[in-house]
């Protein structure tokens, strides 16, 4: 489990990563905290010819609250959002869910922009992000742009981010007190990946993910209409036909933890 | 005669800290993965990615031919081949380089070779192999078809081995009238030591030597097996193992890596190495646990078991592990279905299947972990059927203390022990009343609670007698230890088994205390080398504290002898009125030091007296116990669960042990033990399954799918201790290294059972996944709604 070999640069800068992205011969891979493309290099699931190295990128680490929304820099990492560096409701939402992802230490290095980028369908933040809504920021070799999270992943280990663009942060919404949030992950242990993700967050309106499914994360309407329409629960058996009415292609065992997820996240949101 | 006079506890019943613990929480401890030399080379294997298939061709790198190595280039390395006389038995060579055919996802068909590991992987991505798939068995049910594929052709079939013996079951059928039948099935797992294995060879012409570092816990026996399938002459192989992370079984056997480690090094003319990855251990080390029964029980209204008919297969993969065979497993299943319990009749057949998937192995608790979990849950069943509580059951149905020894239905001699009080008091451990309180009123969390219960007996360091009943190449005989009095009045203790985390530094220095009254921490204790240390089948089968702890006492004892002789002489007084007790030898006329004994009989021989044992103070002594039979060990646990019936997760609220191994030398390091040993079986229970598709390709090769028991699954145990000494062992101690591992998935299994009562559902296959937990519910209901219907 040694990685086959490949170039490594070092970043300094956003530029000077963009330019060598840019300029690479063969595959490049853009590398935060390396907490999943270091272990599937190991493996040899990933062989890169060149890895960038961002992490002593300056500039994208920063957590700063703008009106009603919360820009995030692409490095930050899952231990400075478990330890509340981002603020107010957005932020005591999206500390649950870093306390939820591995072990300590993966979550010293792992970082949230390393986690959308990489797509892991099983991952927390790809499912997280998703239900909060908002933007993803890019930098490209003709500036930056943004695309809303909503459409962003497409696929398994598949996003909208093209070869030669860098992921730089996110812009989500600064929720109010009255938000209500739940997040809920079915898994085998404390810290592995998720077999199932139920993900509400009740905003300026309500938004609910299935996540952890075979492709990407998806937004169930019927749940949303409902909980727009007041409900303040959602059972398991009706959960189970929202989320089919999606077709995700689920067995039954997978239908069910589903619709527990969805409808346990539910009951967390209105705890 | 020597009394010892342990009476400032570090002796027999001491929780001495123990004495290796320092390095390893420094992180100085010395194992096979930290051996650097210059000009070493690490090994890469190319492994099968297919199950079953001829090889036709082998393309190795241009212009890296010399660096890649087959069988081909290998001629001299014979495959290994472990005998066994078990009628009826059909062994299959196993080569450590592949033969013409490949019969499992991961066998090695070449080695590479480089400076590091990371190149060597890379010579091994880039030669090529051609196969010719054949197909698969994977299934070892399946594996019985008359048109089964063949994994060897020239057996005509892929039966191993049967063993089948008949009862009358007549003579019960009048009083027997309740029969309670299950299916149970145990997936296959791996033993994931926190080391996996790892090899170091070098050739020192020095002394014209092989030397090899490995991971082992079997050095004596690693050497006879490298010299015989290497061609060499044993004294010209050394192996040693080093600090050694967990073995559990699948380091008591030779390695193909280990051979080709040592053919390497010969012909390279250079150190070679190799660390197992974790992968290489998770695809090539699913080797164990994998059993399917068939159980009936024959019991009375009121639960007296009468009878038990059992059909087991087992999983044997595709070859025969050196030098305990895949054998065992059979042998062990069938001698230990019938557990502590006095049955009339007893029918049972095991049929040990090859298929293609890696050669099983002996895991901790060899076969008991199954034939436990298929007793033990049959006997809950029944419980439910007849409405009596499981463990009032099992008390009734248990041999009796006033029975013992005994020999049971399957020939086991039960030595010592109270077997139905480790129930009861288990039972009330687990607070079995108030949990029975508590499931009557409503749970507001959507959550069962059940409580289940296994108990076990336990052969363990069973010896001569057993292991040549079994027809097995290597039986274990009298277990040697030597002891040596250093000049300045020290003690070097060297055992020829190998201590890979049982704390055997300690509890060995421990039975040296209690002899000679030294202190542990002036004892060295040298284990794992075949150079300095005596001939040892090794450490397996709990039976080391039994075999090289009684041959320590009795190599201390004569020592003691022969010390008093010189003291005497040194103190001008009869040898009777002197005696070794603290440290010392002591009389009414003084006291001489160890010290002053070494100086005299290494440095001033002059002062020694004519009638000294010329022999010297170095001892070296054999010990078996009369009747090698076995110490029995037994143990009862009982655990509480909740069943979350959405989602199927199981999770262990309390767990209770009650347990009895003799005598204990060290208490604290029998209950780290038993608690690894019962985590293991959580994982067995609740998380580990090397799963295949029906190719034979792995689903678990990396911790993402395959779960281990990590901080956060093991419960808090709970521990009582019963001690029931042997009459049949040095100081009455019976070995308990594997005990912890047995009952867990029943006790576990029991308790989901329990919680489901009310849904009518039973899960019968571990692990106890949430899916199958899920699957059990929904079956029930469907059977429901049939009824009703």
């Amino acid at each position: 489990m040694k990685s086959a070999k490949f170039d490594h640069q070092r970043t300094a800068s956003l530029e000077d990563a963009l330019a060598a992205l840019g300029s690479a011969d063969g595959e490049a891979r853009i590398m935060g905290g390396g907490q999943s493309l270091g272990p599937m290099m190991n493996l040899r699931l990933a062989q890169p010819d060149l890895l960038i190295d961002i992490s002593r990128v300056g500039g994208l680490d920063g957590i700063e609250v703008a009106g009603d929304t919360v820009r995030i820099g692409a490095r930050v990492t899952h231990a400075r959002i478990e330890d509340g560096a981002v603020p107010g409701a957005t932020g005591a939402y999206m500390q649950f869910v870093a306390c939820g992802i591995s072990y300590r230490s993966v979550r010293n290095r792992g970082t949230i922009g390393g986690s959308v980028a990489h797509a892991d369908p099983s991952a927390d933040w790809p499912s997280a992000l998703l239900a909060l809504g908002g933007d993803v920021i890019i930098a490209g070799q003709d500036g930056e742009r943004r695309t809303p999270l909503d459409g962003f992943q497409i696929g398994p280990f598949a996003t909208g981010l093209g070869f030669e663009e860098i992921l730089t942060g996110f812009e989500l919404p600064a929720l109010g007190d009255g938000a209500k949030c739940g997040y809920y992950k079915v898994n085998r242990k404390p810290g592995e990946f998720a077999d199932a993700i139920g993900a509400v967050v009740i905003g300026s309106s309500p938004r609910a993910v299935c996540g952890a499914t075979e492709a990407a994360p998806f937004r169930v309407t019927a749940a949303e209409d409902k909980l727009a329409a007041g409900a303040t629960e959602i059972s398991v058996a009706d959960a189970r036909d929202m989320i089919a009415a999606h077709d995700p292609g689920f067995d039954d065992y997978d239908l069910q933890i589903h619709a527990v997820a969805l409808s346990r996240a539910v009951g967390r949101a209105f705890a | 005669m020597a009394d010892g006079g342990a009476t400032d506890g570090k002796g027999i019943g001491a929780r001495v800290l123990r004495k290796e613990d320092w390095r390893h929480l420094k992180g100085k401890a010395k194992f096979t993965g930290d051996f650097r030399r210059p000009g070493q080379k690490e090994m890469a294997f190319v492994r099968s990615d297919v199950a079953h298939a001829r090889i036709v061709s082998v393309t190795k790198p241009a212009g890296f031919e010399s660096s890649v190595f087959t069988a081909a280039d290998m001629p001299d390395m014979k495959p290994m081949r472990a005998p066994s006389k078990m009628p009826g038995y059909k062994g299959a060579d196993y080569p450590a380089l592949a033969i013409g055919k490949v019969r499992f996802v991961g066998e090695p068909v070449a080695v590479c070779i480089a400076d590091t590991r990371a190149e060597a992987e890379d010579l091994a991505q880039a030669t090529l192999v051609e196969f010719e798939e054949l197909p698969a068995v994977v299934d070892m049910l399946a594996a019985k078809a008359e048109d089964a594929p063949l994994i060897h052709e020239d057996w005509g079939d892929n039966l191993v081995m049967e063993t089948f013996s008949d009862d009358d079951f007549g003579k019960i059928a009048d009083r027997a009238t309740v029969v309670v039948k299950r299916e149970y099935q145990m997936a296959r797992h791996a033993m994931n030591p926190m080391e996996g294995r790892a090899v170091f060879a070098e050739w020192d012409d020095r002394t014209d030597q092989l030397m090899m570092w490995t991971s082992t816990q079997v050095p004596h026996l690693i050497r006879t097996g490298l010299a015989d399938f290497l061609g060499l002459d044993q004294r010209q192989v050394r192996v040693i193992a080093p600090d050694v992370g967990g073995g559990f079984g699948c380091k008591a056997l030779l390695q193909p890596e280990e051979l080709i480690a040592g053919w390497l090094t010969r012909h390279l003319e250079a150190p070679v190495r190799w660390v197992e990855d974790r992968r290489e251990h998770l695809v090539t080390g699913a080797n164990c646990r994998e059993h399917h029964y068939f159980v009936t029980i024959h019991a009375t209204p009121e639960g007296r078991i009468l009878g038990l008919d059992c059909d087991v297969t087992i999983d044997a993969g595709a070859y025969s592990v050196y030098p305990f065979t895949n054998g065992l497993e059979g042998a062990m299943a069938h001698g230990n279905l019938p557990g502590p319990y006095d049955l009339e009749v007893y029918r049972c057949r095991t049929q040990t299947m090859a298929t293609n998937k890696p050669p099983l192995m002996p895991y901790r608790g060899v076969a008991r972990p199954g034939v436990c979990y298929a007793m033990e849950m049959t006997i809950d069943a029944l419980a439910r059927e007849i409405g009596v509580e499981a463990h009032e059951i099992r008390a009734m149905n248990m041999v009796k203390q006033e029975q013992l020894p005994f020999m049971s239905i399957a020939k086991k001699h039960f030595d010592s022990g109270n077997y139905a009080k480790s129930v009861e008091m288990a039972a009330d451990m687990i607070g079995i009343d108030k949990i029975r309180a508590d499931q009557n009123a409503a749970d507001g969390e959507g959550r069962l609670i059940g409580v289940g219960m296994g108990s076990y007996v336990e052969q363990t360091a069973h010896g001569t007698s057993v292991f040549a009943s079994w027809g097995v190449a290597m039986v274990p005989g009298y277990e040697q230890a030597t002891v040596r009095l250093t000049p300045d009045g020290g003690l070097e203790l060297r055992i020829g088994v190998q201590s890979h985390g049982q704390g055997m530094e300690t509890s060995m220095a421990q039975m040296a205390y209690e002899v000679l009254g030294i202190d542990p921490a002036e004892v060295t204790v040298t284990h794992g080398d075949t150079g300095l240390t005596p001939y040892s089948t090794g450490t397996y089968a709990s039976r080391s504290m039994v075999m090289a702890g009684g041959a320590t006492a009795r190599a201390c004892r004569v020592l003691a002898e022969r010390m008093e002789i010189i003291a005497a002489h040194l103190l001008q007084c009869e040898r009777a009125e002197v005696t070794v007790r603290g440290g010392k030898v002591v009389s009414g006329k003084g006291e001489v030091s160890f010290a002053e004994i070494g100086r005299v009989w290494y440095l001033n021989p002059d002062e020694l007296p004519d009638d000294v044992d010329q022999a010297g103070v170095e001892v070296t002594m054999g010990y078996r116990p009369e009747p090698d039979s076995g110490a029995f060990t037994y143990a009862s646990h009982a655990c509480k669960v909740a069943v979350d019936t959405d989602t199927g997760k199981v999770k262990v609220l309390d767990y209770a042990i009650v347990e009895d191994c003799g005598t204990m030398v060290n208490p604290m390091i029998v209950e780290g033990q038993t608690f690894g040993g019962a985590t293991q079986g959580v994982g067995t229970a609740l998380l580990e399954e090397s799963t295949y598709d029906s190719f034979g390709n792995p689903g678990a090769s990396t911790f993402a799918d395959y779960m281990m028991p990590g901080a956060t699954d093991a419960p808090h145990y709970r521990i009582d201790h019963m001690e029931s000494p042997s009459p049949f062992t040095e100081y009455g101690i019976k070995g308990m290294g594997e005990g912890g591992t047995i009952p867990t998935p029943a006790a576990i299994g029991n308790a989901i059972n329990d919680a489901l009562k009310s849904i009518g559902a039973e899960v019968t296959e571990t692990p106890f996944t949430p899916r199958r937990v899920l699957a059990a519910i929904a079956a029930a209901r469907t059977n429901r709604e049939g009824d009703a219907a």
